[in-house]
């Protein structure tokens, strides 16, 4: 390749003159973190997505600059995508359940009409 | 940014012959009537190993783009005429680099690595949108690219973003929703040399000549030349035809060049009123297929660009590494 490319860098670099085969070896984009983001003081954090990085303090940095580009951001959080447990998905079936809940339910509680009725028979 | 249509991989038969054999029929009756339901398919569920495949390569090929894509322009940040011309190229550019982490992401959800991924891009096993072998030779090159490439990249990622696959979908909200920036900055910046002097329209014009047929290819081959996707299709991982975005992005398109005085480099470009699609001259195919496999005038100059950066970068990233830890694929 001659260096009369359009691209400054590669007349600076003189990369026509590279040529070796590169090969990036497993493990040498490190780990990879899940990010949780909040958007206000109080909010929940929120899972946004995930980084790679060799260790937590740069998972943040990395997480900053892929995460909070735009949007408001006040805090960000990760963790070791290995760190994270959860149920299996085969095992969906264990939340089914009883959908009857107003026993646990504020409108299941009719407070008023026993009042009204209570004052009515006075 | 990123182009469709060659994306898929032609499996041949024999292969095809012993998965089939190997999916389930209950599992993969059930795995398509969720998929038709709407439901999204997430990483730990179970999927027939075509869908798998098929799916690492267009999100790997994907996220290759956004990272190569990133270079043309990246040349002219050094460049840009102006203080604001400047600040935005530098965030788009980073936005490209950003978006190729997320479908990194994505696709490491479905079991190959991201250095294998790198891998395959730097040996030119796997390839890269075709438009981002062409030289951006001026800075009207520039607003085509941000304007045409990014509209057409935004035709094609929208209609992703409703396919089956949970991660890539979440991946390209987020990508669509910063690519609306891009788009808008390219259209600023081609109006403003649209309606400038003689010498920048000529400027726009002469770019506009040599990015058409590329743009024309980025959607990929017509219809009649691709055999295998309608599985692709029904799985929601292909959403629409080639031939159906393309008309889709002339639709949209072609009027907004037009209303700003500048001319496309083809005397057969027009809608048919009667069937609504837009007619064009066919683009080369056995150009573009040159192009692809490594004959286009910047392939060897992207990928040397990106082998200098891995090597150059190598020993930061050797440093840091602890073999030892714990290591795991993305959860979602």
């Amino acid at each position: 390749m001659s260096n009369d490319s359009l691209d400054p860098r590669v007349n600076r670099l003189k990369l026509g003159e590279a040529g070796e085969v590169v090969k990036v070896e497993e493990g040498e984009n490190w780990n990879v973190y899940e990010v949780f983001h909040q958007e206000k003081r109080g909010a929940h954090h929120e899972h946004v997505g995930c980084v790679h990085a060799p260790d937590p303090q740069l998972a943040l940095v990395f997480a900053k600059e892929q995460f909070a580009r735009r949007k408001k951001c006040v805090n960000l959080w990760v963790v070791r995508s290995a760190d994270i447990l959860a149920f299996d998905v085969e095992d969906e079936d264990m939340f089914a359940n009883n959908m009857e809940k107003t026993y646990r339910d504020a409108s299941g509680f009719k407070v008023m009409e026993k009042i009204n009725k209570f004052k009515q028979s006075k | 940014m990123y182009g469709g249509g060659y994306i898929f991989d032609e499996p041949n038969k024999k292969q095809l012959r012993e998965e089939e054999q190997h999916d389930e029929p209950e599992k993969l009756a059930a795995f398509e009537e969720r998929i038709a339901k709407g439901e999204k398919i997430e990483p730990g569920d179970w999927m027939p190993a075509e869908y798998r495949r098929q799916l690492i390569r267009l999100i790997e090929q994907h996220a290759h783009s956004e990272i190569i894509g990133a270079l043309p322009e990246g040349t002219w940040i050094t460049r840009a005429p102006g203080f604001k011309r400047k600040l935005a190229l530098i965030a788009k550019v980073q936005d490209e680099i950003g978006h190729g982490q997320l479908l990194y992401n994505a696709a490491e959800t479905l079991g190959k690595s991201r250095e294998a991924m790198i891998n395959d891009l730097l040996s030119g096993k796997s390839k890269y949108s075709n438009v981002f072998n062409y030289p951006a030779e001026t800075w009207a090159d520039v607003a085509v690219i941000g304007f045409l490439i990014d509209a057409a990249a935004i035709v094609n990622q929208v209609a992703n973003a409703k396919g089956s696959y949970g991660p890539y979908c979440r991946a390209l909200e987020r990508i669509c929703y910063e690519e609306s920036f891009h788009l808008k900055q390219g259209h600023d910046a081609f109006i403003e040399l649209a309606t400038g002097t003689p010498a920048q329209k000529a400027m726009l014009q002469d770019a506009l000549n040599r990015w058409w047929q590329p743009i024309m290819h980025f959607f990929g081959p017509p219809d009649k030349a691709s055999s295998h996707s309608e599985k692709l299709m029904q799985w929601k991982v292909k959403m629409a035809s080639n031939d159906d975005m393309r008309n889709q992005f002339l639709e949209s398109y072609v009027p907004k060049i037009r209303e700003l005085g500048m001319t496309l480099p083809d005397p057969a470009l027009k809608k048919n009123e009667e069937t609504g699609k837009w007619e064009y001259t066919d683009p080369d195919w056995e150009e573009f297929f040159r192009v692809i496999n490594g004959g286009g005038p910047c392939n060897a100059e992207r990928l040397q660009v990106r082998k200098w950066a891995e090597e150059q970068g190598r020993w930061v990233r050797k440093a840091l590494m602890r073999p030892t830890e714990k290591r795991a694929l993305p959860v979602a």
